[in-house]
């Protein structure tokens, strides 16, 4: 899993199936995803995005089908997930801080117990990420004492810190009032624009349309349809695509 | 927690160290808001109830020969000081025993806690040890480890009765603390648990440093309670042995003296020591009810 491959292809899903109980909700996804490249996929709740990104994280097994990341099926079985999940990092709708450590501990702790790191590198890695997002003066905070936003970007950063090949991100966004929103989305643009991979679950369809090189529709459990952004809101070729953009537009949330 | 004065307006600064006045079902409930009027009117109404009650205790035929036998001062002030002495035992055996129950309960705990069926037989174990020894009455695993074990003289075994009583009380209080950490396991969010996995950590690796921690401080009131417990079973090390601590030289001078202050005077030596504990466990769940209200305020 080291260093992009040659035909440069970061991540693939073959024929994914997954079931909750007799609840079907994954039920044949097939995904390819180059290096560099941003996918959004939108749908309605319940539609599997979050479910696809978890078995993505190996958070969920998967019933059936394969996933691979660089070339190695990480859905084989004897698979080291901790092994795997140091290269896929993923931010949470609940953002999942550790609400007992300090932001720098935060940050900290799975590079240092996970990769082995030294409380020194570790320390400074994380420093210069909390910088980077101007969570500087944070770090010895308690993450209640944050504001959504601000604790939502330091789990972006806790997932940055171990430098992860993917990020996988689930509706970052959909617990933030309205105007903590932005800081988070900025953050986003940022990875993107630095040419991080990335697969995006959201239901910001003005983000999805500016950042995503390509968007999937998700519907019961399936890519119904997906293309380029401008292709996916302006001519979208499905019927139910384009009545979930209907529904978004008339909730006023594009 | 300065900060959550803006929108709560109920949530006034409390001096540190406080009880929660009006909010927990603490003793003062009710009396900081009436103010000075309020203190005046408890303290009036305190005094009136204890005289009515000092009176018809005193009024009452029997009252003599019940403050003879009882509430002796004299009585009291000679024994209290070898009492007091030999109370250092109970506190010995409650530090000695805490320690090792607050260890082997938190393993039980996780042994219960390990999921998938590899670990069957470890969960089953747990949950076999927790039903047997919170089962059995203390005293009865006292009598049996204490009188019984020595008995043996089996070789390469401590004979001394104390150890084993000790031993009774950390085996028996042990399965009472397993479940009062299992409960605060659960209570930690599986996202918890999730986001560490997430991170590469591994399963151990995942409980040491996310779930544990957070299930131990949510917990520690409850723990404080079987602390309290504890202390008071200390007294049943004295059925079985010859050592005497508080309990035991009581029973001794009452026995020599045919006057039953000195058992009086034992239990004042346990209330001196379990009365602030227990108001730890109050003071110590207000301020997380506080705090839980601070930080939804932010």
């Amino acid at each position: 899993m080291n260093g992009p491959r040659a035909d440069g292809e970061a991540l693939r899903l073959e024929a994914i199936h997954k079931s909750f109980g007799k609840l079907e909700v994954l039920k044949g996804i097939d995904l390819s995803v180059a290096d560099h490249e941003v996918i959004c996929l939108i749908g309605s709740s319940g539609s599997g995005k979050s479910t696809m990104l978890r078995c993505i994280n190996l958070l969920e097994p998967v019933d059936a089908g394969r996933i691979t990341v660089r070339g190695e099926e990480i859905t084989a079985t004897g698979v080291d997930v901790n092994r795997i999940r140091r290269h896929i990092g993923i931010v949470f709708q609940a953002f999942n801080l550790f609400p007992h450590m300090t932001v720098i501990r935060n940050v900290t702790l799975a590079p240092m117990e996970a990769l082995g790191m030294s409380k020194a590198e570790a320390g400074a890695r994380a420093l210069e990420l909390l910088e980077r997002f101007g969570l500087a003066d944070k770090r010895e905070e308690y993450p209640d004492r944050l504001s959504g936003g601000q604790q939502q970007r330091v789990a972006i950063v806790r997932a940055l810190a171990m430098k992860p090949d993917i990020m996988l991100l689930d509706e970052v966004t959909s617990a933030l009032d309205p105007e903590l929103v932005a800081e988070v989305l900025n953050v986003i643009r940022e990875l993107a624009a630095g040419g991080m991979t990335m697969v995006i679950a959201t239901h910001e369809m003005g983000f999805a349309r500016d950042i995503a090189g390509r968007v999937c529709f998700l519907d019961a459990g399936r890519i119904l349809e997906e293309g380029p952004p401008e292709r996916i809101f302006s001519a979208p070729r499905e019927e139910r695509t384009r009545r979930f953009l209907q529904s978004i537009i008339e909730a006023g949330r594009m | 927690m300065g900060a959550g004065g803006g929108g709560a307006p109920e949530l006034y600064e409390l001096p540190p160290g406080e009880p929660d006045p009006g909010r927990g079902p603490g003793i003062l409930s009710g009396l900081r808001q009436e103010g000075a009027r309020g203190v005046l009117i408890a303290v009036v109404s305190t005094f009136v109830v204890a005289a009515a009650i000092a009176f018809a205790v005193s009024r009452s035929p029997n009252w003599p020969a019940v403050k003879e036998a009882f509430f002796n001062g004299e009585e009291f002030r000679s024994s209290f000081p070898d009492i007091a002495a030999k109370f250092i035992r109970n506190v010995e055996y409650f530090v000695v025993a805490e320690v090792f129950i607050l260890a082997f309960a938190l393993l039980l705990a996780v042994m219960r806690s390990l999921s998938g069926p590899v670990f069957f037989p470890i969960r089953a174990l747990s949950i076999l040890y927790t039903d047997l020894f919170r089962g059995i009455p203390t005293i009865l695993v006292v009598y049996l480890l204490g009188f019984g074990v020595p008995s043996l003289s089996l070789t390469g075994v401590p004979s001394s009765a104390t150890f084993w009583a000790v031993v009774a009380l950390i085996l028996s209080y042990s399965a009472y603390v397993a479940e009062v950490y299992r409960a605060g396991i659960e209570s930690v969010h599986p996202s918890q648990a999730a986001a560490a996995r997430s991170l590469g950590l591994s399963r151990w690796k995942t409980f040491r440093f996310v779930v544990i921690p957070q299930a131990v401080r949510r917990v520690v009131p409850p723990l404080l309670n079987d602390f309290v417990g504890l202390q008071k079973d200390t007294a049943l090390v004295a059925f079985v042995v010859v050592v005497p601590e508080a309990f035991k030289e009581a029973q001794i001078i009452q026995n020599a003296d045919f006057n039953f202050t000195p058992l009086l005077a034992a239990a004042l030596l346990f209330l001196l020591v379990t009365i602030p504990m227990t108001r730890l466990v109050d003071w110590l769940v207000s301020r997380q009810r506080r705090r839980r209200q601070v930080a939804t305020a932010l």
